[in-house]
C-alpha cells in the first residue's frame, strides 16, 4: 500500500499501468491524481506513455501470408475428406 | 471457393475483441463450431485470419523464429481440426485454440531441446525492473523531493511521432523485447485485444498480464525518449 503523502515520482512511474488500466484501488488512485496534479515531469511521463500506446497502435498486425493460407486451407480440406 | 472477404490490415484496430463485421466473428461460438463441423470453409478461412496475427505472436514466444512459429500455427490449426469433435465449449473456442497453440508450440521446442521462459511469463515479479533508470531520479536522502525526477522527461516532438521511422525505432524496440513482454504489447496495444482475452490465451493472472504490459510498455516509451529526445535538448 502506497503512503499518500510520501509517492514519489520514481513510485509513480510504477504504478502507470495499473492507473490506465483502472487497477488502482480508491486510495491509491487519490495519492496517484494527487501527485500528477501537482508533478509536471510525471503528467509528461504519463503523456508519453499515452504516445507510445497510440503509436504501437498504429503498427501493423502480422498478416496470413498467401502461403500459409494456401496450407491451411488445404489442411481443411483434406479434414473434410477424412475427419479424425 | 474463392477468396470473398476483404483482408485490409488495418481492420483489427477497429474491431478489436469478438465484435467484428466479418460472417465467422458475429457468429457466436456456438455457431462458429457448428459451422467448422459442417466443413463450411468460408467459415474456417474467417477465423484463421482473424487469429492469425495472435497466434503467431504467442507462438513466438516458445519459438526461436518467425518461420518456426508459422510451422506451429499450421500444426496447431490441425490439431484443432482434429480435436473439433472433442471441444466441448467450456472455454470459448478462441481460448481453446490458443491453449492448443501453447501445447503445440511447448511440445515442439520439448522435442527441439530448447528451453522454454516458462518463468519469464508467470514469474515475472520475481525479477524487478525499473520502468525508468533510477538514475533520473533524485536520491532518497534528497531533503526536499526524495524519489523526484531528476531529469525528467520532456515533452516528445508531435510531429515527428508520426514519422515512418519513428515506427521503425517502435518496431525495433518491440522486437528486441523479452519474448513473453513482446507478446503481450503486441497482442493488447498492436491487436487491440481486450487484458482478459490476452490473460486466457497465454494462460497468464491479470497482475503478471499488467507486469509484462507495463514493462514493456515502460521499454518502448524509452526507445521513442531515447530516439527523439536529441531533438529535445
Amino acid at each position: 500500500m502506497i503512503d499518500t503523502e510520501a509517492l514519489s515520482c520514481q513510485e509513480l512511474v510504477e504504478l502507470v499501468t495499473d492507473y490506465l488500466e483502472g487497477a488502482l484501488g480508491e486510495r491509491d488512485l487519490r495519492a496517484f491524481e494527487g501527485h500528477l496534479a501537482d508533478c509536471d515531469g510525471c503528467t509528461e511521463y504519463i503523456d508519453q506513455m499515452r504516445t507510445t500506446i497510440r503509436v504501437v497502435g498504429t503498427l501493423t498486425p502480422n498478416d496470413l501470408t498467401q502461403a500459409a493460407e494456401t496450407a491451411l486451407l488445404q489442411a481443411f480440406r483434406d479434414w473434410k475428406r477424412s475427419p479424425s | 471457393m474463392p477468396n470473398t472477404l476483404p483482408l485490409g490490415p488495418r481492420r483489427r484496430r477497429f474491431l478489436p475483441g469478438i465484435n467484428g463485421t466479418f460472417a465467422a466473428v458475429t457468429l457466436t461460438d456456438a455457431e462458429l463450431v457448428a459451422a467448422l463441423r459442417a466443413g463450411d470453409e468460408a467459415a474456417y478461412a474467417n477465423v484463421v485470419r482473424e487469429w492469425h496475427s495472435g497466434l503467431l505472436r504467442v507462438a513466438r514466444i516458445f519459438t526461436p523464429s518467425h518461420a518456426v512459429a508459422e510451422e506451429v500455427v499450421q500444426e496447431t490449426w490441425l490439431r484443432v481440426l482434429g480435436a473439433l469433435d472433442r471441444f466441448e465449449g467450456r472455454s470459448s473456442l478462441k481460448t481453446w485454440v490458443f491453449r492448443i497453440l501453447v501445447n503445440t508450440a511447448k511440445t515442439r521446442a520439448q522435442r527441439e531441446g530448447r528451453t522454454i521462459p516458462f518463468s519469464a511469463l508467470h514469474e515475472p515479479a520475481r525479477v524487478p525492473e525499473a520502468a525508468v533508470d533510477p538514475e533520473r531520479f533524485l536520491p532518497d536522502d534528497h531533503p526536499h523531493r526524495p524519489g523526484g525526477w531528476g531529469s525528467p522527461p520532456r515533452e516528445l516532438p508531435e510531429e515527428r511521432l508520426i514519422a515512418g521511422e519513428t515506427r521503425e525505432v517502435i518496431e525495433r524496440a518491440i522486437e528486441a523485447l523479452p519474448a513473453s513482454q513482446r507478446a503481450v504489447i503486441s497482442m493488447r496495444d498492436v491487436e487491440g485485444w481486450s487484458s482478459e482475452e490476452v490473460r486466457n490465451a497465454l494462460d497468464l493472472s491479470e497482475v503478471n498480464q499488467r507486469v509484462l504490459l507495463h514493462r514493456a510498455r515502460a521499454r518502448v516509451r524509452q526507445a521513442l525518449e531515447d530516439y527523439l529526445a536529441p531533438e529535445i535538448a
